[in-house]
């Protein structure tokens, strides 16, 4: 029942902040921030209670389970579980909640409680990506989490938000159905086996699926996984919804939403259809490399400093597909922490720029520079950060990359050569953002205010996170690891 | 016949003497316009009444004319609703002229009469006495405000075009006969399954062009939009919803016991129609800038979804467009209650541009007229998803592939331009003189509650379908079990 908390708890602040919220602006900001401090607690209590040995898990690696019935008629439960794996999600979850609260704090004045609904919303819809169980509950998850997103562009983004709201929206909207399709495939393959109706996730581990039906229903799974991840040909979304968003958006959008995606990934398409994962490996990491590639490329030649960072995402989350494609236990692990530790640098890169263009009015990097000494709070959190995203040794992005790069040159040397060519770009685009809107001098930032009390707060909660997941790296890949190492059993791969 | 045969045709009995009724109260009654509401609204709701107790009488066969099982009482159950809600937002809608008005209610209860046939309907009299008594007051009822040009072109229009259709019917059917030598619904298309002649082939087939007319599926589609457009927004409510309905239900009835519509010529001709409503409506519907129009679009690619859980067919298919039907009827009373509610008796409220800052002025109808446009684009906790998801499981269980890929590209292609009316909702309005009205009138309270019970029943079929779900499955399996016993 207390992993229902994690997906109820922000709906009922959702709605509480928007019908409260309506007289004045603050309660809304507060409801929705006291939300996600209580879910924060109750993941690091549950981080503690597992990592101390006194939660012990209930059922295989499942350190706990909740089920209630939902549509009996077609085999559809309200099913929770959370192991290793969704913890380290969802406590990310409830800090990058908290981080966006704190960064529209004074950046939203328009429709306040509406925001906060809207905000608490996708919350609970990527809480509940991370915990569903139940495959039918997982899609409806995946859709919700949609809706508000969607709004929250739309309403609150920059100039050009209409459009890329609807473009976001088509994207994962498509790869969503098609998963949705395969779901029900799956469902219908594992109904006519076994006589037994049920979407429950443990169930349909192992259905028998001929190998053709299994890679078509694969695929499906795959894209929308891809959409979200995004995967190379699939990403014309992001940049534009990243940029266009308002910065809480973008947070979660970076943070949240693109996690989404590789959890999926790990979560089902591997576990779901060894076989079929097996022979679309290969694929699948060239696709990786192709989007590390690209969106290192892209991102050198941005002029935008919010679509550069957008454009780093591209190529950082193409490690997580490498990584979840090379089948061992290394690169595995390298994708979850690559994931955490890009959630949180790009969710406070993203707050940084979010706080400049509210100075400045621009995020072109041409109209900056002088940064440094005009603001030396913001010169300071930038370098902390721009070190983190090129993968600096010592965060966490660093343990990620080379984790993801370790194992793939277990799988296939070749890909893991071209891979590590991404970092060389990381290097110069990183460096260049920084030099372009630090250093040297512009008279456009002269007078700008150095950061604030709530903004240094939110930056510098996730940048210890990120130190924390680059310095002892252990502890989250012990919690992920036997998650991780049931997973890697069913596709008997090498540990 | 027993007594509780007839109670059985209770339903039926009492939609006929209360518009009778009406009749009266119209001719003798002072208050014209309120009596003829109120006497209406009564048998409505005595109608729905009765059905519980029609129910345990299930399954019976009433002369040759009428099946009454659960499968029919569940269309009855949702036409009558329907004209509920209907009569709700008519009922300001048209009060401005309320000495001419009152007779609105007398064909709008007539329709419903003529849709409870329809869905009971065995034999192919009943099934044209149906039919005829449901469309001959939808040409009044569309062109029901007089003073409007457009109103009578379409009403004109709906009638020449309803004749035609009519007249393929008809045809369709004699060929039928003079094969089978049967007026009965399940005999024809028991003839039609297996080795068909070409006579009856023929014969079904003319009858697909009537009941597609109807049905306004691709390329049987086009009166739609503008006879949509033209008529009161009320009266488009029920084309939409009702009248539809009704033939979907005589649909399933005709051809699922005999498993035509899964397989041989007829799954093909039925698979088509489906993709081709698909994507005819949801491209047109693109571009348009008028949500009447709109929503008739949308309404043809909502009838090819239900087509596609009809080609699936079997106990699956039939729950499915059962339901199905239930989710589009909600979303679309609700959105027709919202434009309703918002037209004064100068300004039918049609254009989008008129719904910009509609969550400013009226945050609760923006809200609810937000989770109607959800639904109908089939997003979760509406019951646009839980619908699909049906349809998606019965399509995909019959193996119809493509069709359940092509309905879930369309449905993200259908996001499109329920977005843009949703995201109009919450934009500030736009400048004086481009059609938004600055201040806007307050919502008339009947409409504004058939609004809110649309809203709240969209939202809890989309959390709380199980006990719905498991329902409509027992009532489908009724009708192939019940259309067997009847042979």
């Amino acid at each position: 029942m207390m992993l229902a908390l994690f997906i109820v708890l922000p709906l009922v602040c959702g709605f509480a902040a928007w019908i409260l919220g309506s007289r004045g602006s603050t309660a809304g900001r507060w409801i929705s921030l006291a939300g996600n401090a209580f879910n924060l607690v109750l993941a690091a209590w549950l981080w503690i209670a597992q990592a101390s040995g006194s939660l012990v898990p209930v059922e295989g690696t499942w350190l706990a389970l909740s089920s209630m019935p939902w549509i009996p008629a077609y085999g559809i439960s309200f099913t929770l579980g959370l192991d290793g794996l969704s913890l380290l999600f969802v406590a990310l979850t409830s800090l990058l909640g908290i981080a966006a609260v704190l960064a529209s704090w004074k950046g939203i004045q328009e429709k306040v409680a509406f925001f906060h609904f809207c905000l608490c919303l996708v919350l609970a819809g990527i809480n509940g990506v991370f915990l569903s169980i139940d495959l039918f509950l997982f899609a409806f998850m995946w859709e919700l989490m949609l809706i508000p997103m969607y709004f929250l562009i739309d309403i609150w983004g920059h100039e050009g938000r209409h459009r890329a709201a609807l473009k976001f929206f088509l994207f994962t909207q498509i790869g969503g159905l098609l998963m949705f399709v395969a779901i029900i495939g799956l469902y219908l393959a594992h109904a006519a086996a076994t006589g037994l109706r049920t979407f429950d996730y443990r169930l349909l581990l192992g259905t028998a699926l001929d190998p053709t039906r299994g890679m078509l229903l694969m695929l499906g799974f795959f894209a929308a996984f891809a959409v979200k991840l995004p995967a190379f040909p699939l990403h014309a979304w992001l940049p534009d919804a990243h940029t266009e968003a308002p910065t809480a958006g973008s947070v979660i959008l970076a943070g949240l939403l693109l996690k989404t995606g590789g959890y999926g990934l790990i979560r089902f398409v591997l576990p779901l259809f060894p076989e079929a994962s097996r022979s679309f490996a290969p694929i699948a990491m060239w696709i990786g490399v192709a989007g590390i590639i690209y969106g290192g490329f892209m991102a050198f030649s941005q002029t935008d400093m919010k679509r550069l960072v957008a454009y780093t995402s591209v190529s950082h989350l193409g490690f997580v597909l490498l990584g979840v494609f090379a089948f061992n236990v290394q690169a595995l692990n390298g994708a979850v922490i690559q994931m955490l530790s890009h959630g949180l640098s790009t969710g406070a890169l993203f707050i940084l720029v979010g706080s400049l263009q509210d100075r400045l009015h621009t995020r072109e990097l041409s109209r900056m520079g002088g940064l440094w000494s005009a603001a030396p709070k913001f010169g300071a959190f930038g370098l902390v950060l721009t070190l983190a995203l090129l993968g600096l040794p010592g965060f966490g992005n660093f343990i990620g990359e080379f984790l993801v790069l370790l194992g793939a040159y277990r799988a296939s040397v070749s890909v893991a050569v071209v891979a590590a060519i991404g970092l060389v770009f990381a290097m110069v685009y990183s460096l260049r953002m920084y030099q372009l809107a630090f250093h040297g001098e512009s008279s456009d930032t002269k007078e700008v205010r150095d950061l604030g009390a709530i903004e240094i707060a939110a930056l510098g909660a996730m940048i210890i996170a990120l130190f924390w997941l680059g310095i002892f790296p252990q502890g989250a890949m012990d919690a992920a690891s036997r998650a991780l190492g049931g997973i890697l059993g069913i596709l008997g791969g090498t540990a | 016949m027993s007594a509780s045969g007839y109670l059985g045709l209770l339903p039926l009995a009492i939609l006929a003497g209360s518009a009778i009724l009406v009749l009266f109260g119209l001719a003798f009654a002072r208050q014209r316009y309120e009596t003829a509401f109120a006497l209406s609204m009564a048998g409505l709701v005595a109608a729905l009444a009765s059905l519980f107790f029609a129910w345990t009488g299930a399954p019976q066969r009433f002369t040759a004319l009428l099946v009454l099982d659960h499968f029919a009482y569940l269309s009855m159950a949702l036409s009558i609703g329907a004209t509920i809600v209907v009569e709700f937002m008519s009922f300001a809608y048209f009060r401005a002229r309320r000495e001419e008005n009152g007779e609105f209610y007398f064909l709008l209860q007539l329709a419903c009469l003529g849709c409870a046939v329809l869905a009971s309907s065995s034999s192919f009299a009943s099934f044209f006495l149906g039919l005829e008594l449901l469309s001959t007051p939808l040409f009044t009822l569309i062109g029901y405000r007089r003073e409007r040009e457009a109103g009578l072109r379409s009403a004109f229009m709906y009638l020449i075009l309803a004749g035609v259709s009519s007249a393929f019917l008809l045809f369709g059917m004699a060929l039928v006969y003079l094969e089978t030598g049967s007026l009965d619904i399940t005999t024809a298309a028991r003839a039609a399954s297996g080795s068909a002649s070409f006579t009856v082939l023929a014969g079904l087939a003319l009858m697909t062009v009537g009941i597609g007319f109807k049905l306004a599926v691709a390329p049987f589609h086009v009166w739609t939009p503008d006879i949509y457009d033209a008529a009161p927004a009320p009266a488009t409510a029920f084309i939409a919803t009702a009248s539809k309905g009704a033939m979907a239900i005589l649909l399933v009835r005709f051809f699922a016991p005999a498993g035509i519509a899964g397989a041989g010529p007829f799954a093909w001709i039925f698979a088509a129609i489906a993709g081709i409503s698909m994507f005819t409506g949801n491209i047109l519907a693109l571009r348009e800038g008028n949500l009447k129009r709109l929503l008739a679009y949308s309404s043809i690619a909502h009838l090819g979804y239900i087509l596609v859980a009809f080609v699936a067919s079997g106990n699956q298919g039939s729950a499915a467009v059962s339901f199905y039907l239930v989710a589009y009827f909600v979303s679309n009373l609700a959105a027709f209650a919202a434009v309703a509610g918002l037209s004064t008796n100068e300004a039918e409220a049609d254009s989008i541009e008129h719904y910009r800052g509609l969550a400013k002025g009226h945050p609760w109808a923006a809200a609810a007229l937000t989770a109607s446009l959800l639904s109908l684009a089939g997003l979760p906790l509406t019951a646009g998803f839980m619908g699909k998801f049906v349809i998606f499981e019965a399509g995909a269980g019959a193996f119809l592939w493509v069709l359940v890929v092509i309905l879930a590209v369309n449905s993200t292609i259908s996001i499109f331009y329920y977005l843009r009316v949703v995201s109009a909702l919450y934009r500030p309005a736009s400048e004086a003189g481009t059609g938004s009205m600055s201040p806007r009138p307050a919502m008339p309270a009947l409409a504004a509650i058939a609004l809110a019970a649309m809203a709240i029943a969209i939202i809890v079929i989309g959390a709380m379908p199980g006990s719905l779900m498991a329902f409509i499955r027992e009532v489908a399996r009724d009708i192939a079990s019940n259309a067997a016993a009847a042979l």
